[in-house]
């Protein structure tokens, strides 16, 4: 009789419910997992060597790269980094802008999510629908920082300009007749702030699309009810954070209970899941869009009311405008020395958290006292939930393997970084 | 310092009095420093003892200490030479052999009872560096323990599969070390006489556009000296 043995299969790189650059060793009893060994680092680019060799702030653009859906809270983090262990605290204005974009940036990736988890386990429509409104959120990064992803809008000390009074507008074209360009210019015709709003005003209605496609949906239910739960107590040893923590019924958010910058004055809920499978971490997140949509409506508030500097006013850290710096022979200098050596940093470390669209997203920042990091640390949340890959899919079929790394919210540019 | 930072303070302090090394207060995160052999008696009681309940292993990463503090151009003897004849490879430099500790592996705790966290370090001065693996404690060290071992060199004893996790297969060296170059030793290119991918020495040189130089700072000075003074 021949003996029957398992068979050993190859998932990815390249295969696109994937994410990107995974390969995972799957030992399969029939269509049953036995075994998943991921294995990483096919991204890996050494961007914690590389900020060794690097003025603080030329890192910045690093960090953007890391996680690359969720760009401005990975500057959130290591931007904090620094200013705690220079000691300075950017003005109230600018923390509030870092909120704002810091929300906006949650829904960003969460979108993200969602459109690629409900593409892979077999949602076509709701992929159009989320990129739909990640448009006009990159819009919004691109009226702030010229660019649509990575934007470099953090710095230590602030944020890099205050929000701009204008949006920039669609021109028509051979493909866009001026109808339809005037149409899709309505509502930016004011400020970057009357453009969020009217999409804080508009994205409720969004998410309730999206669950009228999800929720209540029974291929989508079949998918992921039961799929790869996570007790409580194996969601804190395997060291997961954010969603996936919340999913399994820990009620732990930095943002309350760590709060940093100005989110202890704002107003919102934490969502947290009972059963600890794909379904519930998938509520999480859908009702977290709807508490950042909250969060970012009280920050356009704020802001309209109070306007003011956006930087500290320390010429040794953040660069003089060039207006003074052509008048002045003292701004001159620094705006040398600033752009030359950039400056130095006390000696200490330092390890600062935020809470990151995937979970807890740490920087651990040794300075000797130089003008470069000595060391630094990148905590990156999809690491650690990559790392209980084998756990949760153990005798799951193959195809529950897709929903894992939907679940997970996997991105390799912060796993290999 | 706030209260619950000092009170962590002195309870490590109660606790571990045999073990301890040194346990420090800076900008308000506690950082307990004890001997490579105490590591998993001193994790098994940080997790288990309900007066620190460190629950969750946030982050495990290894450090090398070997150029710290070194900088590439000391200024007052080289300004007048220029950056590029002034600027010293600190990589040629071998005088740090007798530096005692070399390696350090930093552990990042997280209590979600107490709310609060803890940075645990062990210098490690073997060659290679080994210390016991916290795997059986937190699980989630597992790959972070791999990713130390990778990148630095660092031995976990006891580690049920130490393999490289980042770099690529078949790579060789440990790239975090400081002695290790930026731009690497070897690079790939498709070799069209053999039809295949080819590994061959780097063929960039780094270049350094911004020294790392130390100022000693009179605003920084002036705050050390009161932290000292009070």
């Amino acid at each position: 009789m021949p003996e029957i043995r398992n068979m050993t299969m190859n998932f990815g790189p390249q295969h696109p419910a994937a994410h990107g650059v995974l390969r995972l060793i799957l030992e399969m009893d029939g269509e049953v997992i036995e075994r998943a060994d991921p294995h990483i680092g096919l991204l890996h680019r050494a961007t914690e060597k590389l900020a060794e060799s690097k003025p603080f702030n030329q890192s910045i653009g690093y960090m953007d790269r890391l996680d690359y859906v969720s760009m401005m809270c990975n500057e959130h983090a290591y931007v904090m980094a620094i200013e705690k262990l220079l000691g300075v605290t950017p003005p109230e204005r600018a923390q509030y802008i870092r909120v704002m974009y810091a929300e906006i940036t949650r829904i960003l990736n969460h979108l993200m999510w969602l459109g690629a988890h409900g593409l892979d386990i077999g949602a076509m429509t709701v992929f159009l629908y989320c990129f739909r409104e990640r448009e006009d959120l990159m819009d919004c990064y691109e009226a702030v920082s010229g660019t649509r992803m990575h934007a470099t809008y953090y710095r230590p000390g602030g944020v890099y300009r205050d929000l701009p009074s204008t949006m920039p507008k669609y021109e028509a074209s051979k493909w866009h007749n001026q109808e339809e360009v005037d149409r899709l210019n309505e509502n930016r015709q004011g400020s970057l702030l009357d453009f969020i709003e009217s999409f804080t005003d508009r994205f409720p209605g969004c998410v309730d699309d999206y669950e009228t496609l999800l929720t209540d949906n029974r291929i989508w239910k079949q998918r992921t009810v039961g799929i790869a739960e996570v007790t409580p107590e194996r969601a804190l040893n395997l060291g997961f954070t954010g969603p996936m923590l919340r999913g399994s019924g820990i009620e732990w958010d930095l943002r309350k209970k760590q709060p940093y910058d100005v989110y202890d004055q704002i107003d919102f809920d934490i969502p947290v899941g009972t059963n600890g499978d794909c379904y519930d971490r998938y509520l999480v997140r859908v009702e977290e869009m709807r508490q950042s949509n909250r969060i970012i409506k009280q920050c356009v508030d704020w802001l309209r009311k109070n306007p003011g500097t956006v930087m500290i006013d320390d010429h040794k850290l953040t660069p003089p405008s060039r207006e003074e710096m052509k008048d002045d022979m003292e701004s001159l200098i620094h705006h040398f020395k600033l752009f030359t050596e950039g400056y130095c940093v006390p000696e200490g470390e330092v390890y600062s958290a935020v809470e990151h669209p995937k979970g807890e997203f740490g920087i651990y920042l040794i300075s000797d006292g130089a003008n470069k990091p000595y060391r630094l640390k990148i905590r990156a949340p999809g690491f650690a939930h990559l790392s209980s890959m084998n756990e949760m899919v153990k005798g799951h079929m193959l195809a529950d393997v897709v929903a894992v790394i939907g679940t997970q919210d996997i991105v390799f540019g912060e796993i290999d970084r | 310092m706030t209260e619950s930072t000092a009170s962590l303070k002195t309870k490590l302090e109660e606790r571990f009095s045999n073990e301890l090394i040194d346990c420090i207060v800076d900008r308000n995160q506690v950082t307990l420093v004890i001997p490579a052999e105490h590591i998993i008696s001193v994790c098994k009681t940080l997790r288990d003892d309900d007066e620190f309940a460190f629950s969750q292993l946030s982050d495990l990463c290894g450090v090398d200490y070997s150029t710290y503090g070194q900088v590439d151009w000391a200024t007052q003897e080289t300004t007048a030479t220029g950056f590029s004849r002034g600027r010293q490879n600190t990589l040629d430099d071998e005088s740090d052999d007798d530096e005692q500790r070399k390696f350090a592996v930093v552990y990042h705790l997280l209590s979600l009872k107490h709310n609060i966290r803890l940075r645990l370090r062990c210098y490690l001065n073997e060659e290679p560096p080994r210390i016991a693996s916290v795997t059986d404690i937190w699980n989630s060290a597992n790959w972070f323990e791999r990713e130390a071992f990778d990148l630095f060199g660092i031995l976990f004893n006891g580690h049920p599969d130490l393999r490289r996790i980042l770099t690529d297969y078949g790579f060789i060296g440990h790239p975090f070390r400081k002695d290790f170059p930026l731009e690497g030793n070897v690079e790939v290119r498709y070799d069209p006489d053999k039809q295949r991918v080819v590994y061959q020495p780097v063929t960039i040189t780094n270049r350094v556009l911004v020294p790392r130089v130390i100022r000693d700072d009179n605003r920084y000075a002036a705050e050390e000296e009161e932290q000292s003074d009070a």
